[in-house]
């Protein structure tokens, strides 16, 4: 899909003949986020839908309590600290950003008045700020009233490395954000940001008052007390939490939104494991809510049954993905194996990674280990079963892969395995363990061996597997492997982050520890060159082109194996409405969560 | 009496010294770390990574690390949580009563059960009682937790739906409601471990009393027309608790420790439910913490065990 045609699209949208949420998921299927996709629609003037989240209840409180059931449970109550979705859930209850995603990429205020556009004079033509307007008449907690001071205290705090933020990321590039009157802030950025609702937006967005962390910035952040007991501008007053079990929440009946929130009291426990929370609500109904579901189908399935409850599925960006190394994990070169210098003996060979494409069986793999909670795709973040695609498509097709080696020159010898020039067609596929991603290991397996390929299957601890341990030769980014296959997350955010895992210079080596986020060491002078345009490319529509670009690239060099595109599934009992989004939070609108008879 | 005290203590020191040396370098090399979880996530640079390991001092060499930890802990510090960075001492005891209160019960009910049962048991050997107390004995500690665990849950919270199987430390009730409450949620780990220890309680204080009711003294004792309460309870169980004695005091520790597989199966927030998340985040002060107070209770009882003896059976003297 280039501009023009991206173009047509949008003034079907203007024009109404195509709606906003097929655009949306047209944009998914070949490779955009929902955010982008809403980011594009605003700057081409289609403003962003008002979403009428439904809300039923005449009144705030009566709803009673409201029981959440995590199965990884909250260790921290500061969001610039909150590593783990689940410590962010945690946070939702309490503190709120500026706005969130909802699920079609529309950006929703929350303490923002409205949203910067170009009518409001919000954003600058040359990307170089942002305006936001903020709600009046927002307290916290304790009664003070929320106002810009604590807009920019919120960046001076996240962006300092003393504080070490996990948040840092959203901050560190905007060079200023000013305080124009007590609710209006000014956002100037150090280049032009063609993605500019990052900062205070989202699960990295949540602010924190000014007059109780101001003391704690910078080296002393360990120590503030509001780390344990938030005060925030939230539907919930904090009242008690034990790190690694429980956080109580009680209404905050002085809640800035009329009429929310609908729960009395807010409840969530975590810890346990995934299979007995998903029985705590769907079979019992002792909980309202259960977390990511990570659980077989076939059991969930199961326990609907019941009828006690149901389990809602939310699409994400998140792809299961197989990466074939591009370097030799077997030469030594300069104390460093699968060194940059080296070239892989057989993946270097188009014809065998095609052949290796066609043998992956997308379609058993979410018939037969993810149901509803996977979808196939050949794509990073698509959705191709019910989104036309028109760049890839995933086929699978043993014979085709058999013809495609042989007329390549790969000929089976008296073992039933290929060879060429003395190199036999035999990879190590690494993976961490986890029961699905062994199973399905064992699927490729068996395929590639009806091709002639021989595969031996290793499996690591996943706390090794996805350490940042530079001693260790087993984690994912050393990939002292032929294949391995992992999954990336791609958060509410702008592509930009997650596209420049296939740049050369992100290449992981032993010179950056490993730290780098190209992993499978795939370099292309086209990639890098489109990745810079689209850095700098302030019109949205034109960037978004970019992105496909770089997405037809990685995946039509078949080094990156995209395989099952991870939806989110929760498990909600009866009745319960909590308006998910997969681009922020689950909790994100705990404030209109309700109960329908 | 002092002095043999004195000479336990000074032994034990050079221990627990020990022992926290090899477990600070057993963690220190075991694989994976604190911030990985950060490594996945492309919104956080690595740079923030990296800065978080220095800040907490974990790119120091191990030695150096070591005699920080040591430094700190003589002055009562006992260092904060990666995970949650807060004060270890801190979490611990917000977990300590919920694990006194279920495991510290269950020990109780073991001991209910296993002595009676065992002591009857040993008294009319091979009777239908005692063939009937073995057979479950067997049973009771053949039978691991998780799985009795799980078919208490299925019978009781599943299919009955009478006890709730999320254990929940806040209960928003008050009264005699809250107590009820309190007593229902831990009815089922309660049981589970306390009759699975009692299953194999009830082995020892059966083999112990048959080794003494045996004995001449017995015999004499009986002879003279003491009656035969009086017997067991003054003259047979008396010596028979010796064994028994060292058993329960070693089993002490854990009553501090939790039991880490059926706090994981009920979600009871208690310290074995600490010991495991804390494992799985890597989150070394916690887990250092944590190993290192069950070192020190293991220590304490051996040594209490050893001075009850002495109460029990006046001939062991001290020194």
């Amino acid at each position: 899909m280039n501009e023009r045609e991206l173009r047509d699209l949008i003034s079907e949208v203007k024009a109404g003949r195509l709606s906003r949420r097929s655009f949306v998921q047209s944009m998914m299927a070949v490779g955009l986020t929902a955010p982008m996709a809403g980011m594009m629609l605003s700057q081409s003037g289609v403003a962003m839908a008002e979403t009428a989240l439904s809300y039923k209840p005449p009144k705030a409180g009566g709803g009673g309590p409201l029981k959440l059931l995590l199965w990884q449970a909250p260790t921290l109550l500061n969001p610039h600290f909150a590593v783990g979705t689940k410590d962010q859930e945690a946070c939702r209850l309490f503190y709120e950003p500026l706005a969130g995603w909802d699920q079609d990429g529309n950006l929703v205020p929350i303490l923002a008045a409205e949203i910067p556009n170009k009518e409001n004079d919000g954003l600058a033509e040359d990307g170089l700020s942002v305006v936001w307007k903020l709600k009046k008449g927002v307290k916290w907690h304790d009664g003070t009233p929320f106002t810009a001071d604590d807009v920019v205290f919120n960046w001076e705090y996240a962006k300092n490395p003393e504080t070490a933020a996990v948040s840092i990321g959203s901050y560190k590039d905007v060079k200023l954000v000013e305080k124009i009157d007590d609710h209006t802030v000014r956002l100037t950025f150090a280049q032009p940001t063609p993605f500019w609702a990052d900062a205070f937006v989202a699960s990295y967005g949540l602010i924190i008052p000014k007059h109780l962390f101001a003391d704690y910035a910078g080296g002393k952040s360990r120590e503030a007390p509001s780390n344990l007991k938030p005060v925030g501008t939230g539907p919930y007053l904090f009242v008690d939490f034990k790190p690694g079990d429980t956080v109580l929440g009680k209404r905050n009946a002085d809640y800035h939104q009329a009429g929310r929130p609908y729960f009395d009291t807010v409840e969530l426990k975590g810890g346990g494991d995934a299979v007995s929370a998903a029985r705590a609500v769907l079979q019992t109904g002792e909980y309202d809510y259960g977390w990511n579901m990570q659980v077989e189908d076939e059991i969930l399935l199961k326990l609907e049954n019941g009828g006690k409850g149901k389990v809602s599925i939310v699409p994400t960006g998140n792809i299961e993905f197989i990466a074939l190394n591009v370097t030799d994990p077997s030469v030594e070169v300069d104390g460093e194996r699968s060194s940059i210098k080296t070239k892989h003996p057989l993946f270097s060979d188009p014809a065998v990674r095609e052949a290796i494409n066609l043998l992956i069986d997308r379609a058993s793999v979410q018939k037969f280990i993810y149901g509803r909670a996977g979808y196939a795709t050949a794509n990073f973040l698509n959705n191709p079963e019910r989104f036309r695609s028109k760049n890839t498509k995933f086929e699978f097709n043993i014979e085709k892969a058999n013809q495609i080696l042989e007329a390549a020159g790969w000929k089976k010898g008296s073992d039933g395995i290929r060879a060429k020039d003395g190199k036999q067609l035999k990879f190590a596929f690494q993976t961490a363990i986890n029961s699905p991603r062994q199973k399905n290991q064992a699927i490729i397996k068996q395929a590639c061996q009806k091709a002639g390929i021989d595969v031996e299957l290793k499996s690591v601890v996943g706390s090794v597997f996805f350490s940042s341990d530079t001693a260790n030769p087993d984690t994912y980014s050393h990939f002292y492997c032929d294949a391995e296959m992992y999954q990336t997350t791609m958060p509410q955010a702008d592509p930009q982050f997650f596209m420049n895992q296939f740049t050369s210079w992100e290449v992981a080596t032993k010179e950056n520890k490993w730290q780098g986020r190209n992993i499978s060491r795939w370099q292309n002078k086209d990639y890098d060159d489109v990745f810079r345009q689209a850095q700098r490319e302030l019109d949205a529509v034109k960037r978004a082109a970019m992105f496909i670009k770089l997405n037809d690239l990685v995946v039509g060099d078949h080094y990156i194996l995209p395989e099952i595109n991870r939806p989110r599934p929760t498990a909600l009992k009866t009745g319960l409405v909590p308006h998910e989004s997969g681009w922020d939070n689950d909790l994100w609108q705990i404030a209109n969560w309700y109960r329908e008879d | 009496m002092g002095h043999y005290l004195l000479r336990r203590l000074l032994i034990a020191l050079p221990s627990l010294l020990g022992i926290s040396l090899i477990l600070f370098v057993l963690l220190a090399l075991a694989p994976g770390d604190p911030f990985g979880e950060l490594a996945s996530n492309p919104n956080i640079p690595p740079e923030v990574r990296e800065a978080l390991r220095a800040k907490f001092g974990i790119d120091d060499p191990i030695f150096v690390r070591y005699l920080h930890w040591l430094a700190a802990m003589l002055h009562g510090d006992w260092g904060f949580s990666f995970a949650s960075r807060i004060d270890v001492d801190r979490l611990i005891l917000q977990r300590i009563p919920t694990t006194l209160y279920v495991v510290g019960s269950s020990q109780l009910l073991a001991l209910a059960v296993a002595l009676p049962v065992g002591v009857y048991a040993a008294m009319r050997p091979y009777s239908i009682f005692d063939q009937i107390a073995n057979t479950f004995a067997f049973i009771g500690f053949s039978l691991p937790t998780f799985f009795t665990g799980l078919l208490l849950i299925l019978i009781f919270s599943v299919n009955l739906g009478w006890l709730p199987f999320v254990y929940r430390a806040d209960i928003d009730a008050t009264g005699w409601h809250w107590y009820s409450e309190y007593l229902k949620q831990a009815i089922m780990p309660i049981a589970v471990l306390g009759l699975f220890q009692a299953a194999s309680y009830t082995r020892y204080v059966r083999s112990a009393v048959l080794d003494v009711i045996k004995l001449d003294y017995v015999t004499t004792a009986r002879s003279k027309g003491i009656g035969e309460r009086k017997v067991i309870v003054k003259h047979v169980v008396r010596n028979a608790l010796i064994p028994v004695v060292t058993l329960v005091a070693l089993q002490m520790p854990s009553v501090f420790g939790g039991a880490i597989v059926t706090e994981q199966i009920f979600r009871i927030p208690g310290i074995g439910s600490l010991l495991i998340s804390a494992i799985l985040a890597n989150d070394t002060p916690v887990i250092m913490a944590v190993t290192f107070v069950f070192a020190c209770l293991v220590v304490l009882f051996n040594l209490i065990a050893d001075i009850l003896y002495g109460w029990l059976d006046p001939r062991i003297s001290f020194r």
